[in-house]
């Protein structure tokens, strides 16, 4: 049964805004830091992009914003703000409230992370019986409408039936279904079309965003895809090695990047290649957590290095119109 | 599991430099080597203390019987059931039983029987079984729907019960005992290679063997064996632990190890009827199995996770982080 | 499900039909089966009557034949020691064990999930530390000696409870039943642990905590029926192993049940009643096997709609 309701939503001021978040992970050679100092902030009705390489700590910053690290990660610095409040800085038994309501989260398999054993209709009324203290009745018609609403086929019979019944970009929607059940303020997807093939994927960013035009919820897109990026999200945070490189609106960063990972990734994209020249990669890979470099992390695969980058790690700097980019010489990247 | 909430004042041992961050730049220098099978067994100190205790026993079981000579023979009616004491001598120290036998020399004696008796079991049914299983797991089809047929079969049997029935049939000996064990244990083997043959068959490095003509005996040997047998030695591990138990209680009932040998459970058995006045003959060699099988259990469960690259790092976690220790595998149950 | 049913009855079949021939060539292969039967002091006429009366005279393939036939109608033969027939003798015993069995494992089952699950939740905390080492402990004792202490301390020192027999209340069960469960007890909560950290760990979990789930919706929601088909598994496997820890207890504490049967016969060489003994152990056996797959089949929809092999 429900407790007191979580405080209600703010129209002024960004409906999530994480800063200087700041994760450590242990592993096997010692405790690295898996995120270090991101900063960004989402408000209503826009789509920001968490975009980076494998590995870039992208999803590591999702999980500590909805609360669901591995034991062996540890958020040690910074501040999740919903709702006026700092989810860090809750017990968990205030985290819990918001999950849902307020914070949701989409992942990526969708096969894993539906119970196997339990009807698909049972769970997709799981919010509104932990939060909404609805029977088991009443869940099951919000699951039904639910399910109607993402474009699954049949919805009363098929609420009965198990996940491994179902496809791969049918079981994304029912995860979509759980997740924007409660009318959450922000709802992160965490690579949500990556398992699937491109026909699907098109329905699948389609649904999602017409369920944000309708909630008007601030979306959390993480991929690695720039196309997903360029079609679907409004802002875009690039990410490098744990920490941010380049903020913006993805307009602009795309047209005129002011970091050189960022431009290094733009150029990467086949289509843009010419014939019979070699395809335009970044160099090198991304350094191991337990190596960053004390200065620009990515000195070591930037074409514009010097030795002031070795020296100093270059702050997020803003370049102009809510932009910034971490880049000592952003100056010299301005394209025509 | 953690709800991420902020640790201010995290200090770990083994932390390096706060960020994890060197002060060189440049390319990122290699990798550390992975951390070495004693490292690993020192951070976990009851896994540790485990495998110490299982020395011991081994040594003695080896070496034991040279340096007791004829002790746990040797009578002494004066002596007769004599409380341990420490001033009666090294053989003293845990009492004797009703004949003035030494109880010390007898559990030194009992050990070298007892381990004589188990670790032949083991090793067969380890070598034989897992033969079987990978053959038949590397193969499949036929023959491996046979050898777990074979197997389930002669698991749905209490072992206890095979060992009586036969034992009774053609009497009880050493020999009979490590014969009829190392039987009933032989599909415990065969499961755990078969399923790991079944999965690796299928990798592509089998493959690769396989367009270079490699004939099925060599891959099995040389590419399939290596990678089962870590999980292999834990089997064995847990099942000496099962084997040991079983030779006692067989013992204990009459139908195992016979006079004037002289076993662990069988020294239970005949303590029994001085419980009362001379508890010591009875609970010592109890707790001798009670401290070689713990240790044991939890030695394997200590190299499960060690031996599997993949969880390998919950031995590397700080103390207060360690992460799960392994489940046992259901066909260790006795 | 009743094809489920049909089927898994009939794969066991086969192993039972192997059972029961498996006894037939045992007790001949050492020479003459009349060695098994009759005391070791019978004369020479004694065995040639004996013989002829069983038809051990005849050709195996005859014997066999009666063999099967008899086994057919439960027909075992006569107790040497008692002269009642072996069937008689057999299920008579068997509900002793039956009882002690079931009243075991239903609490090591309880106790497993109850304790399995708050260790599994809070890994690594005190308490999982504390109940992994006592349950690796409890499920290393070697169960007679745990019986042999149990007596001396609770039925000799404190004399609280009586050191053997059936007569009287709850008291008569507390150290058998003890003994009986501390192995499947220790060993389950092993498994029941194990199981319940790997289904904790699994997505699904991160996307019931994801709706603000409660611990308790989590483990008993989610986690738990996910978590039950291994442990399933093992406590069918542990009921087979309970026979072996039925014989030692009743041994010990002079329960009337088949595993004190068995061990009689032996040591007094009373083959027929050994024989039945196996036997019906056998079908029971059997019998939980299959019980432990319709649970299977119960708790976890995707068997019950594969077809099994």
């Amino acid at each position: 049964m429900t407790t007191a309701p979580a405080p209600a939503p703010s129209t002024t001021g960004p409906a999530l805004d994480v800063e200087g978040l700041c994760v450590d992970l242990s592993t096997a050679s010692g405790t690295v830091r898996a995120v270090d100092g991101v900063s960004f902030s989402v408000r209503r009705g826009r789509t920001l992009a968490l975009l980076g390489e494998s590995g870039c700590g992208k999803s590591m910053t999702a999980l500590s914003v909805v609360g669901l690290l591995d034991p062996a990660a540890q958020v040690t610095g910074g501040a999740v703000r919903v709702r006026g409040e700092d989810t860090l800085r809750l017990s968990p038994a205030e985290r819990r409230k918001l999950a849902g309501p307020v914070l949701s989260i989409v992942f990526q398999d969708a096969l894993t992370a539906l119970n196997p054993v339990q009807p698909v209709g049972r769970q997709i009324g799981e919010p509104f019986r932990i939060h909404r203290g609805l029977s088991r009745r009443a869940a099951r018609e919000k699951a039904i409408e639910l399910m109607t609403r993402v474009g699954i086929p049949e919805p009363r019979q098929r609420a009965k039936s198990y996940p491994h019944q179902f496809s791969g970009g049918m079981r994304q929607r029912l995860l979509i279904a759980m997740a924007v059940a409660l009318d959450p303020d922000v709802l992160i997807a965490d690579e949500p079309t990556t398992a699937l093939d491109v026909t699907v994927q098109a329905q699948i960013m389609r649904l999602l965003r017409d369920l944000q035009d309708e909630r008007d919820m601030a979306v959390v897109l993480i991929t690695h895809d720039l196309a997903v990026v360029a079609q679907r999200a409004d802002d875009v945070v690039v990410m490098y090695a744990g920490t941010v490189v380049e903020k913006g609106t993805v307009r602009e960063v795309f047209s005129a990047p002011r970091h050189p990972y960022t431009l290094g990734l733009l150029d990467s994209v086949p289509e843009d290649a010419e014939r019979g020249q070699p395809l335009p990669a970044v160099p090198g890979s991304p350094p191991e957590l337990s190596a960053v470099p004390s200065g620009c992390v990515f000195q070591a695969r930037c074409p514009l290095v010097r030795e002031r980058c070795v020296r100093e790690r270059p702050s997020l700097r803003a370049t102009g119109d809510g932009r910034s980019a971490a880049c000592h010489f952003s100056e010299e990247l301005d394209r025509d | 599991m953690s709800e991420g909430r902020i640790v201010t004042e995290e200090t770990e041992e083994e932390v390096p430099a706060a960020n994890g961050r060197e002060d060189a730049p440049g390319p990122t220098p290699a990798p550390k080597s992975p951390p070495r099978w004693w490292l690993l067994l020192g951070r976990d100190r009851v896994a540790a203390a485990g495998a110490v205790v299982l020395t011991v026993v081994l040594l003695v079981a080896l070496f034991g019987r040279l340096l007791i000579g004829d002790r746990a023979q040797r009578q002494d009616l004066d002596a007769s059931l004599r409380a341990p004491s420490l001033s009666d001598g090294f053989y003293g120290l845990l009492g004797t039983d009703v004949l003035g036998r030494s109880v010390l020399a007898r559990l030194i004696d009992a050990a070298g029987t007892t381990l004589s008796v188990a670790v032949p079991a083991v090793l067969c049914s380890l070598v034989i079984g897992s033969a079987i299983g990978l053959w038949a797991g590397y193969h499949g089809g036929r023959r491996e729907s046979v050898a777990m047929r074979v197997a389930d079969v002669i698991l749905s049997f209490p072992s206890l019960l095979i060992a009586v029935v036969v034992l009774y049939v053609f009497s009880p000996s050493a020999l009979n005992i490590v014969l009829i064990l190392a039987v009933a244990r032989i599909p415990v083997y065969l499961r755990t290679s078969r399923a790991e043959a079944a999965e690796l068959r299928s990798r592509l490095f089998v493959d690769a063997a396989r367009t270079f003509g490699t004939p099925s005996r060599q891959i099995i040997h040389r590419h399939i064996l290596p990678i089962a047998l870590p999980t292999l030695l834990t089997v064995a591990t847990l099942d000496f632990c099962f084997v040991m138990l079983t030779e006692s209680s067989l013992s204990f009932l009459g139908i195992g190890i016979q006079p004037p040998d002289v076993s662990w459970g069988l020294m239970v058995a005949q303590g029994r009827q001085y419980l009362q006045t001379a508890w010591w003959i009875t609970v010592l060699p109890g707790l001798a199995i009670v401290l070689t099988t713990v240790s044991a259990t939890v030695l394997a469960a200590w190299a499960r996770i060690a031996t599997d690259p993949a969880q390998r790092w919950r031995l590397t976690l700080p103390r207060k982080r360690r992460g799960a220790s392994a489940a046992v595998p259901p066909e260790m149950i006795p | 499900m009743v094809t489920f049913l049909r089927k898994r009855i009939l794969s066991s079949a086969v192993p039972l039909v192997f059972v029961v021939l498996g006894v037939f060539f045992l007790a001949r292969m050492t020479g003459d089966p009349v060695d098994l039967y009759l005391p070791l002091s019978a004369t020479a006429e004694q065995r040639a009557e004996f013989s002829a009366a069983q038809g051990f005279d005849l050709s195996v393939p005859a014997q066999l034949w009666n063999y099967l036939a008899d086994a057919a109608r439960l027909d075992f033969g006569t107790s040497l020691r008692t002269g009642q027939s072996a069937t008689e003798m057999v299920l008579d015993a068997f509900p002793v064990t039956l009882q002690l069995a079931g009243v075991t494992m239903l609490l090591a089952i309880t106790g497993a999930v109850l304790i399995g699950s708050l260790a599994a939740y809070r890994p690594n905390s005190l308490v999982d530390r504390i109940a992994g080492l006592l349950s690796m402990t409890a499920a290393s004792i070697p169960d007679f000696w745990f019986a042999v202490m149990g007596v001396l301390v609770f039925g000799v020192s404190l004399a609280w409870l009586p050191t053997s027999g059936t007569l009287g209340g709850p008291e008569v069960w507390v150290l058998p039943v003890a003994t009986l469960l501390i192995r499947p007890f220790g060993v389950l909560v092993q498994v029941v642990r194990g199981s319940m950290v790997s289904a904790l760990s699994a997505p699904y979990v991160k996307v019931a905590r994801a709706k603000g789930a409660t611990p308790q919706r989590v483990i008993f929601g989610h986690a738990l029926r996910n978590a039950v088909t291994p442990v399933l598994t093992v406590a069918g496997d542990l009921t087979v192993g309970l026979v072996n820890g039925a014989v030692i207890v009743e041994t010990i504490f002079g329960w009337p049940g088949i595993g004190k049967l068995m061990i009689d016969s032996i040591l007094q060489r009373d083959f027929a009643v050994l024989q039945a003994a196996v036997l019906m152990t056998a079908v029971t056996i059997f019998a939980l096997n299959i019980l432990v797959d319709v649970c299977h089949a119960l708790t976890d929809p995707r068997v019950r709609q594969a077809v099994p092999a």
